[in-house]
């Protein structure tokens, strides 16, 4: 009963969110750029242009014109695109994989190196390689993402000139998805971005995964396991990991999120086709419809994986439905 | 003069003379502010000044590169014939100028709705704190981008770019206040409740004077520590928007334009125009995340998570 209770506030939560994204992205197309001019140019008298306009009904209400925004937006319709022709959602829906590719390629990355070094950091903390490993960590926070990009380019394309610096190099079509998972290619594309995406949650996750796992280090259940005489190994990595984990998961679900923002600096630097490149050409168009699309879509990634994250991790403890309680 | 003297012979003192990183990297910050800031005054040329740039002297190497170097370059020129040393040290002096003003305007709102929201709780309360949730759980710096974007659509590139400082501090200062705002509340809450506050109110003192003059001294230490992060935060930001085009214009540039604006040019060998830049936003951070991490050591508030 009380899980239905939190998973409904959550839900209830996350329509809020998108009602309020929705009027931000109506109020965007309701101020930004003439659509009429976009569709028959300049050359029209201004009687014409009335005629359209009434015919249109860019004069009805604010919340007539609303309505409509949203009754099409829920129709998965977002208006055309001015530069593409082509309707916006569909041009963003094509370079979402792009994007997604990318962020799988960083997740891996920093699924892999985080928990080993930020286990290591916790059951060794006085080690030498542990003070290096934290002290790198303030530097890693310290470069901005699209640094890390400028000098992988500059170090590994330039100078070694081992890898490429732009694009996704060839991609393969598998059901509808065009991956670059799966060619030399493509892998050897999606290499360096990957790297400058993951290098700026990789210390957050190492500092994080180090401070759970020594929190839970002092716990009572694992000194009982300590007295119970069970090996070092099984403590570490059976008892103690399980419960190190699992809000770094909760994090890991929010940092989704912004991971997605980061992808728009890095889709910049390597020129990647993806949801934010096209974002950033968008704005410097003026292509209105496409611009909405972008905020429509990333806000309701975020929105799910936020909700996601909270009902499933409430299933798993249960302490956060009652904290949520108490408020 | 006795309230200096409580203050050199306190534990924070000894503590910041006994730590060497904390020495290097506070003069580090210090000297970066004081060079940014005499930049007119110091630098030799005008990077706003168009009859001081002459095209003729572009892409000019750095002294130490020999050759081409031109001796009244130290740092070399960027691709419009600028000295790089100049525009570096007005371009700092422009991004600390945006990282001080974005803090101090979360700061403003951060604190005064904590404030409010433990002090007088309720229904207030939970609304913003509702708001905090919501707007934490939307990346800061997507809501950075998609609003400096929006206006920049709206405005179109040329007025946006005379009024780039304002959008920039408005952005990235409202895009953060909810870090301060719970810091602030938690403590209140906290404060809330010990008998000074209780005295207080007895002997008939307003509430607001309670809040500001009573309560909110108490809660400055956690606020010092999330302010040093902060501001690293928002000098990167900042760079971020501008290195994407939605930030300061190329005419005035600050470090992100700088970094964006030479960005292309390390793939023909002018690596200094991008990478200059780059280093000394990469210091500037690093001097700040240091200083913060060591406050954090010796002040140890409880920072609150949630």
């Amino acid at each position: 009963m009380e899980y239905i209770q939190f998973a409904v506030r959550r839900l209830l939560q996350a329509t809020v969110v998108m009602f309020v994204i929705s009027l931000i992205g109506f109020s965007i197309q309701d101020n930004l750029g003439d659509p009429l001019r976009e569709l028959v140019g300049q050359s029209v008298s201004e009687e014409v242009r009335n005629e359209l306009r009434q015919e249109m009904g860019l004069n009805d209400p604010f919340f007539v014109q609303y309505r409509r925004f949203v009754v099409n937006a829920v129709q998965f319709d977002l208006g055309n695109s001015y530069f593409f022709k082509k309707p916006a959602l569909q041009v963003i829906g094509d370079k979402f994989q792009a994007t997604m590719e990318l962020v799988i390629g960083a997740t891996l990355i920093i699924v892999l190196i985080s928990v080993p070094v930020g286990v290591y950091c916790a059951i060794r903390p006085r080690s030498l390689i542990t003070r290096v490993v934290m002290t790198l960590s303030i530097v890693g926070i310290s470069v901005p993402v699209f640094l890390t990009a400028i000098f992988l380019i500059y170090i590994f394309s330039v100078e070694l000139g081992w890898m490429p610096s732009f694009g996704r190099g060839e991609t393969v079509q598998v059901g509808g998805w065009s991956t670059g998972f799966l060619t030399a290619d493509g892998l050897a594309h999606l290499v360096l971005p990957s790297i400058s995406l993951a290098s700026i949650m990789l210390p957050l996750f190492i500092r994080l995964i180090r401070a759970e796992m020594m929190e839970v280090l002092e716990t009572d259940y694992i000194r009982y396991a300590w007295a119970k005489g069970l090996s070092t190994n099984r403590v570490w990595f059976l008892h103690a990991l399980k419960n190190t984990l699992l809000p770094v998961i909760t994090v890991g679900g929010v940092q989704f999120g912004t991971m997605i923002a980061y992808t728009i600096l890095t889709e910049t630097v390597f020129q990647w086709p993806g949801m934010g490149f096209i974002f950033l050409e968008a704005v410097n168009r003026v292509d209105t419809p496409l611009i909405i699309a972008y905020i429509i879509v990333v806000g309701l990634i975020f929105v799910v994986t936020n909700t996601v994250v909270d009902v499933v991790y409430s299933l798993v403890n249960p302490t956060v439905r009652l904290v949520g309680q108490r408020q | 003069m006795n309230k200096i003297r409580l203050f050199l012979g306190s534990d924070f003192i000894y503590r910041f003379r006994q730590d060497r990183a904390a020495q290097g990297s506070f003069t580090l910050f210090v000297l970066f502010v004081l060079f940014a800031f005499a930049a007119p005054l110091i630098s030799p040329f005008d990077p706003y000044d168009r009859l001081q740039i002459d095209l003729m002297d572009s892409e000019l190497p750095p002294l130490w590169q020999g050759e081409n170097a031109d001796a009244r370059f130290l740092l070399g020129t960027d691709a419009q014939g600028r000295d790089m040393l100049s525009t570096i040290l007005y371009g700092t002096r422009i991004s600390l100028i945006i990282g001080f003003c974005a803090v101090g305007l979360q700061i403003f709102l951060g604190v005064s709705i904590g404030l409010i929201s433990g002090y007088v709780g309720g229904r207030i309360d939970s609304f913003f704190m509702r708001l905090a949730d919501i707007q934490l759980s939307l990346s800061t710096l997507m809501i950075a981008i998609i609003a400096s974007a929006v206006f920049k659509a709206s405005f179109g590139s040329e007025i946006y770019g005379d009024m780039a400082i304002l959008v920039l501090v408005l952005v990235i200062g409202i895009a953060e206040w909810p870090q301060y705002a719970r810091t602030v509340r938690a403590s209140v809450l906290a404060e809330r409740s010990k008998e000074y506050v209780d005295a207080a109110r007895v002997i008939g003192l307003p509430r607001w004077r309670i809040m500001f003059r009573h309560v909110l001294p108490n809660t400055l230490s956690p606020i010092l520590v999330i302010s040093t992060v902060q501001i690293a935060n928002a000098i990167i930001s900042e760079a971020a928007l501008s290195f994407l085009g939605l930030g300061m214009p190329v005419n005035k540039p600050s470090l992100g334009s700088l970094i964006s604006s030479g960005f292309e040019f390390i793939f023909s060998g002018s690596w200094w125009i991008t990478v200059i830049p780059s280093l000394v936003l990469v210091v500037l951070i690093l001097s700040i995340n240091l200083l913060g991490d060591w406050l954090r050591d010796v002040l140890n508030p409880r920072l609150y998570k949630d």
